[in-house]
Formats: structure tokens, C-alpha cells, sequence
């Protein structure tokens, strides 16, 4: 068709912009090979960490980056997710084929009722309220009694697949581990791109011109609301499995602050940006608090560096630095 | 006589103690082109935003293609076929001229609630907003973030959207604003080329234009329709000329 034909190409530098994603998880994927060099089962656990994290954080950037709806509950999820496999071991069931779908289902239909509300606000009020649901998922953690109220709740054991109990060898729950967050990223990226995504990514900038095309704002981002509620849900089932403890403080608003910080650290908007955050933040906080248990005194003053000076957070950095080279 | 597109009803709408809309009576036959003239602050976006479903109306009722669509959200209004332009260019800043057009066929072709596949990929997409763009001459800018138009292509980028997916009404609101002599030449020209095309709801304040393409023209004042007729017939009333068209006609 002469249309299509007449259309010009797209400028395309794909390989570059997918440069980062591979040198990441080919980076992640070569970690338990190499931690019998350096660091061990800390440096495997470690990365586990960061990864269960970035699963949780990718999904908070599908609202924050791309819906600019700033999320201060996510950690509920996550500790929805984790409680979901504590409540469930405690009561004789370890099987991941259970317990996963249910800490995923938890999450997104905590995620599908406060949405309902939530949706209906913006701006601050809309921080406030995720803040307030998140709260309430905590204080209700909290008075848990017969799973161990405000002291938390260790699992017996981690969850078995199909009756194998693969998950207590560390490589192997690590890998399982890298293939939810790589499957997560994947979703993501895919999400983002589709019709779906390019509906709420326009909603971020201008609501009231994707209301009078169409689209009822409303649904689309209640339907990614809960999209990254399952996600971090996810997370939480990782997270639970991997301390073989579940406690309230998963759910604090402290927590729910800490994905944010991870998400601007790295850059909004790119997922890509969310993972380099997550690891960025748990590395920071590994290293600096060896030097004092203050740390956040060192890294808050750097934190308002990054995003006076790197709006873009660390991949807008490195971007700049990778163009300014090129002119120099 | 065939129904009209549109019908308002008795349309009324205060801001508090202003009344902005005041028992309002409108229609527009199938392929008519309504202008709607007024001086500034007569009431004539609020109207529009009445029409498209920003704003709710206190009282009356408004009719669109048969449906009573009073009580429906903009989105829904939108989806029965209603488009509208804005008078500061409504766009997707960070989107290219063709994804803000092709989101708006996406909205009428097929069910957005697909999570995967590469909506910029999707060719037949992507050939409607081309033939949009192409109609009010952005062509060569298809490429071109929203943001870095020109205020003359965003405003012809403001019509591809709304004409983009075939819609049953255009409501326009002031597509000329804020342009250039040469760029309000060449926006009225696509205008005319539209005509016949869409049926129009046209917001303007370039009499030149309006008396050029207007069937018929509705005069507000004060919220309150003060004439509505034919060109000819417009400018001959004396109430109009008194109220308005006195100093605009020299």
C-alpha cells in the first residue's frame, strides 16, 4: 500500500538500547559461577536479594515511570505475597504450585480493591491513600497473633516444586529466582509497548485527551495496578522463601519508600532503571552501613545529588556521560 | 427531514452565581457545519465541553446520533463516535505526531486492553493515522516528537487526532488559535477540504472564516443563544450587529 510505503523508517538504535538489559542479566547470570572466587554463598544470597527487589521495583516503575502514579504502598504487596507463604507453611503447606499462585492472587486482589478506590484519586491524594492501604496491610500484619504479630514468623522450611525440595540448594533457588525477574522484565517490556501500554503511558501525560479519544483512564490504570500488584506479590513469595521469615516490617511504610528510592535512584521509566536502582540502593546500603549505622546520613545527601544533578537517575547519568564523551 | 447528529436541549450550566449556559437549544444535521460565534467569555468552550463531557450541565438534556448521552463520561461519548479538538493544542508532548494519531484510531479499531505485541508495529494502525497526518498536511513530520512541532502543526496535528478515527461529530474549538495570517490561511483551507466529511460543531473567532464556511451560525451571548441562522441571515440581525458583529465587521 503506497501509505505504508510513504511512511518513514523509525530512527533505530536498537542495540544500543538494548545493550544494558543483556550486559545486566548476563551479568546476573554469571554470578554463581563466579562467587566461589569472590564473596561465596554471601555474594549469591546477596544478589538473590538484589534481584527479588528489582522484581518488586520494576513493577513499582510500571507506575511511577510510566503512569506517574506514585505508589507509597507497594511494600504491602510484597509482604502480602511473603505472608501468603508463611501463613500457608504454618499450616503444613510448602508446596510452591500452591502457595505461589495464592501469594500472587492475595496481592492482586488487594491490588483490584484498593485500586477501586485509589484510581479515583491523583496527585497527592493519591500517594496518601496508597500510604494509607499500605499502613492498613501492616498494623493488620501486626495483630496477626497465631502468625507471630509484631515479632514475624519463620517458615519451617522453603517451599518445595512438585514435591522436590530443589529450593534449599542456593544456585538453583538463585536461578530460579534470576528467571522470575527476567521473565518479569520481559513481561514488562512487552506490557509497555502494547496498545494497553501506550494507553496509559499517554494517560501520564495528558488524561484528558486519552478520555476524549476514548479510553476510559480509569479501567487502564486500575487493570496496571494490579498487574504490579501481582508482581510484587512475586516478590514477596522470593522474598519469604529466601529468609525463611515473614514479618510486618516487609509491609512498613519505610519499605514502601525504599522501592521509590530505588526506582528514582536508578532512572524512571526504563525498567531498566529500576533494577541498576535496586542494586545501586542495597550495595550502598551494604557498603556504608559497614562504616556506620547511620548510613542514611551518607547516602540521603547523595540521593538528592543524584536527582538535582541526574534527573535521569543513574542510567540518565551514564547516558550523559556516554554522549559527552562521544563530543569530547 | 432527517434527525440531527446532535441536539441540546434546554441546556443549562452555572459556575456558581455565573450562568454560562442558559437554556441552550442547538442542532446539527448530518454533514452541517454549526459555527458558534460570541465574544470572549460568552460561554462558547464551556458549551463544547458540555458537548464533549468535561464539564456536566446542571439541566437539559443533549442527544447525539440517537442516544441520550447526558449522563456519559467523555470516554464513552468519544467511543460512540464524537471527536473534539482543543483550543491550546490537547496532545501527547513526548509522543510522535503519528502515535498521538494512531492512539486515536487505536481507541475505535479493535480492544486496546492487548498486552502484548508492539502497538507502534501495527501497520494498519499506523496506515489510518498516516492518511489522517496526510490529510492536514503533516506528512513530512510524521517522525517528529509531538512536543517539537510547530504551534501551527500542532494545531493541525490537534485536527489529524480528531478526525483520525472516522468520527460521527467534530467538535472544533478554535482551530486557528493563536496562528499566524499564513498558518490560519492554510488551517482554514483544511477545513474546508474536512466539510463535507465530518459533521462539524465549530468554535471560531475568525469571522472571515466562519461567514466563509459556516451553513449556519449560532450567536451566544451571555450564555444565552441570541440568533441562529444562515450566514446572510446572521449578519443582517441587528441584535448580532449590535452585540457583536459591529466592531468585527468593519
Amino acid at each position: 500500500m503506497a501509505l505504508a510505503t510513504s511512511l518513514p523508517p523509525a530512527q533505530s538504535h536498537r542495540l544500543g538500547a538494548e545493550a544494558l538489559p543483556i550486559a545486566m542479566f548476563l551479568l546476573l547470570v554469571t554470578i554463581p559461577i563466579l562467587a566461589p572466587l569472590a564473596g561465596g554463598g554471601y555474594l549469591l544470597s546477596f544478589s538473590a536479594r538484589v534481584m527479588i527487589f528489582a522484581i518488586a521495583a520494576v513493577a513499582l516503575d510500571l507506575l511511577v515511570g510510566y503512569c506517574g502514579l506514585i505508589s507509597f504502598g507497594h511494600a504491602a504487596f510484597i509482604g502480602l505475597g511473603a505472608y501468603a507463604v508463611g501463613i500457608l507453611s504454618a499450616h503444613g503447606i510448602s508446596e510452591a504450585l500452591m502457595s505461589l499462585p495464592v501469594a500472587i492472587a492475595v496481592a492482586a486482589l488487594f491490588a483490584f480493591l484498593t485500586g477501586l478506590v485509589c484510581m479515583r484519586t491523583s496527585g497527592v491524594y493519591f500517594i496518601m491513600i496508597t500510604l494509607a492501604f499500605g499502613q492498613m496491610a501492616f498494623f493488620t500484619a501486626s495483630s496477626l497473633a497465631p502468625y507471630g504479630g509484631d515479632d514475624g514468623l519463620t517458615i519451617a522450611t522453603r517451599n518445595t516444586i512438585a514435591g522436590l525440595s530443589v529450593l534449599n540448594n542456593e544456585r538453583v533457588f538463585y536461578y530460579v529466582v534470576f528467571g522470575c525477574l527476567l521473565g518479569c522484565y520481559v513481561f514488562c517490556r512487552a506490557l509497555v509497548a502494547s496498545r494497553f501500554g501506550r494507553v496509559v503511558r499517554g494517560a501520564k501525560e495528558n488524561p484528558v485527551r486519552i478520555a476524549t479519544i476514548g479510553f476510559d483512564v480509569y479501567r487502564f490504570q486500575l487493570t496496571i495496578y494490579i498487574i504490579a500488584g501481582a508482581l510484587a506479590g512475586l516478590s514477596g513469595f522470593l522474598l519469604a522463601n529466601a529468609t525463611e521469615f515473614v514479618s510486618p516490617a516487609y509491609m512498613s511504610w519505610q519499605r514502601s519508600g525504599e522501592l521509590i528510592v530505588m526506582v528514582l535512584l536508578g532512572g524512571l521509566g526504563s525498567l531498566n532503571g529500576a533494577i541498576i536502582g535496586t542494586a545501586a540502593y542495597l550495595l550502598a546500603e551494604e557498603w556504608l552501613s559497614g562504616f556506620t549505622e547511620h548510613w542514611k546520613v551518607i547516602f540521603g545527601p547523595a540521593l538528592v545529588l543524584v536527582v538535582l544533578f541526574a534527573r535521569g537517575g543513574l542510567i540518565g547519568l551514564a547516558a550523559a556521560l556516554v554522549r559527552g564523551r562521544r563530543h569530547a | 427531514m432527517p434527525d440531527p447528529v446532535l441536539r441540546l436541549e434546554n441546556l443549562r450550566k452555572n459556575f456558581g452565581g455565573l450562568i454560562v449556559t442558559s437554556d441552550v437549544n442547538f442542532d446539527v444535521m448530518p454533514g452541517e457545519l454549526h459555527a458558534v460565534i460570541g465574544p470572549n467569555g460568552a460561554g462558547k468552550t464551556t458549551l463544547i465541553n458540555q458537548i464533549s463531557g468535561l464539564v456536566a450541565p446542571d439541566g437539559g438534556r443533549i442527544l447525539f446520533a440517537g442516544h441520550d448521552i447526558t449522563a456519559l463520561p467523555a470516554h464513552a461519548r468519544a467511543r460512540l463516535g464524537m471527536a473534539r479538538s482543543f483550543q491550546m493544542s490537547s496532545i501527547v508532548p513526548s509522543f510522535s505526531a503519528l502515535e498521538n494519531v494512531a492512539l486515536a484510531v487505536q481507541s475505535r479499531a479493535g480492544s486496546s486492553f492487548r498486552l502484548f505485541g508492539r502497538a507502534a508495529a501495527e501497520a494498519s494502525l499506523n496506515e489510518q493515522a498516516m492518511a489522517a497526518l496526510a490529510d492536514v498536511g503533516l506528512a513530512e513530520r510524521v517522525r517528529a516528537p509531538a512536543e517539537q512541532l510547530s504551534h501551527g502543526e500542532k494545531r493541525a496535528l490537534e485536527l489529524a487526532i480528531a478526525i483520525a478515527a472516522g468520527p460521527k461529530l467534530l467538535l472544533l474549538d478554535e482551530p486557528t488559535a493563536g496562528t499566524g495570517r499564513e498558518e490560519t490561511a492554510r488551517l482554514v483551507a483544511l477545513l474546508h477540504r474536512l466539510k463535507r466529511r465530518f459533521p462539524m460543531v465549530l468554535v471560531e473567532h475568525d469571522m472571515t472564516a466562519v461567514f466563509a464556511l459556516a451553513d449556519r451560525i449560532s450567536v451566544l451571548l451571555y450564555g444565552r443563544v441570541l440568533a441562529t441562522g444562515r450566514p446572510h441571515e446572521v449578519r443582517a440581525n441587528p441584535q448580532v450587529v449590535a452585540a457583536y458583529l459591529g466592531d468585527e465587521m468593519e
